[in-house]
């Protein structure tokens, strides 16, 4: 379970997260929408402890992320995270992208690692693709990369922040239809995300964020369809409008 | 051995022991130079002001201080307090912190290269600091600082021929030498510059092949 109780978080003067309170159960699928700059992704990146927090605390199956004898590296094992940005490790093949973390930090023999990558690899569609750099694939087959680089660690959880932004409206299907198996399949995820119909239809729960707080959260047919609080239903509009352009 | 001209088989072997000369001490400094450029280019663009700042001072003395003066100085020094080194050492020394003065920035704005995105995401995966700086930010530092490299490496070897002005006979030195002796200096003068090239032609293709083999990833 992932437990966020009253986390604030400021770069500087500015102040992203102003108390955001909320937790994870296991197996749950958890959506955050919202503008952009609403803190968000900030709020990933505090959860596997990338990012510091002000105050407040992040608990992770009851170890509390923050606190000094945390040891993040064994912490961030059980964490998976796939980021907007496209950054499979650019020296290495698809297949050593995904070894590398179960030989070096799982300390597996080079068979293994193998074993586990090219499982992961199968699960996300990329088998015939072992051999390749990332450069030489498309935006969306390097996310994919990167959900199965972080899959091959078997963490209970997976954030996922954004991982269709930079992606190239065509390829964004592939992408999204990784993440339904996932969520298929039981994996604890939240979701951080611009796409408002795919969050509907994986989330056990929307949580709507503005200005570092979270607005309104509780199952999609009301955060989405009859959102509460006059905020949501602006932003749930605004989308809406622009989707059917 | 050429009709008409004095140049022959003991002039040609005196230019290659020059180059040999040229060779060792080029060697020498790169490899010094090149693995305190790495030390210093990694503290760098890591260290916080209070180190960065007398770092880059000190190597930027390195960087703007006529190499000539520095091999001079440097030697002179050495005589007065009386160490006991040879000027092959106090060249090789030199050059090697002047080769790492250079070397540290390419170093450090290859290290720079790597995009704060993509180390977020080797630590996202439990690999440590270090871990995340040998197998992710070095490999990644070396491709982008490879061409710049490759450059230091023939610059220094070119510059090296300074060091004649503290008594060693390089390859510049002993063609001088020999111009004198013989009074052909177009001659020997050509066979210096294609010694030089020589030399570097292998290290600017081992740099420009590796260089095409690493773009293929990118």
């Amino acid at each position: 379970m992932i437990e966020i109780d009253n986390v604030r978080k400021s770069f500087g003067p500015l102040e992203v997260l102003k108390g955001v309170s909320m937790t994870v159960a296991k197996g749950e699928v958890v959506s955050v929408l919202g503008g952009s700059g609403s803190g968000k992704s900030t709020l990933l990146m505090c959860v596997n402890g990338l990012e510091r927090i002000q105050s407040g605390r992040i608990l992770v199956d009851g170890t509390e992320v923050h606190a000094r004898a945390t040891d993040l590296n064994r912490l961030r094992q059980k964490i998976g995270i796939v980021f907007q940005q496209l950054n499979a490790f650019p020296h290495l093949t698809v297949l050593e992208n995904v070894m590398l973390a179960p030989r070096k930090v799982l300390r597996k023999s080079r068979e293994e690692a193998e074993a586990i990558a090219l499982r992961q690899l199968k699960h996300v569609g990329l088998e015939d693709k072992l051999k390749v750099y990332p450069s030489k694939l498309s935006g969306g087959q390097q996310q994919r990369v990167a959900i199965a680089r972080a899959l091959a660690m078997s963490p209970d959880y997976m954030l996922l922040d954004e991982v269709t932004s930079a992606l190239d409206p065509q390829l964004v299907g592939e992408v999204l239809d990784t993440l339904r198996m996932l969520s298929g399949e039981g994996m604890t995820m939240i979701v951080v995300t611009h796409e408002v119909s795919f969050a509907r239809e994986v989330s056990d729960r929307v949580a709507f964020f503005k200005s570092g707080l979270i607005h309104e959260i509780g199952p999609p047919d009301q955060v989405i369809d009859n959102p509460r609080e006059p905020e949501t239903a602006q932003f749930m509009k605004s989308v809406f409008s622009s989707h059917t352009r | 051995m050429l009709d008409g001209s004095d140049f022959g088989l003991q002039e040609l072997l005196l230019m290659a022991r020059g180059a040999g000369m040229t060779l060792m001490i080029t060697f020498w400094a790169v490899l010094g130079g090149t693995l305190m450029g790495v030390v210093f280019g990694l503290v760098r663009s890591v260290a916080p002001w209070w180190i960065n700042w007398p770092l880059g001072a000190v190597l930027d003395i390195f960087r703007s201080v006529p190499l000539l003066i520095q091999l001079v100085l440097v030697n002179s020094f050495k005589s007065i307090i009386g160490l006991d080194v040879s000027a092959f050492v106090v060249s090789c020394v030199v050059l090697a912190f002047y080769t790492s003065s250079y070397c540290s920035e390419i170093v450090r704005a290859g290290v720079q290269a790597v995009p704060q995105t993509t180390r977020r995401a080797a630590r996202s995966l439990g690999l440590s600091y270090w871990q995340d700086v040998r197998v992710i930010v070095f490999p990644i530092a070396l491709r982008v600082s490879l061409p710049s490299w490759t450059g230091l490496t023939l610059g220094v070897m070119k510059d090296s021929a300074l060091v004649m002005w503290i008594g060693i006979a390089e390859l510049l030195r002993t063609s001088q030498v020999i111009v004198t002796r013989i009074q052909e200096p177009l001659l020997v003068l050509s066979v210096c510059g294609l010694l030089y090239f020589l030399m570097s032609y292998p290290i600017s293709r081992l740099g420009a092949h590796l260089e095409t083999k690493w773009r293929d990833l990118d």
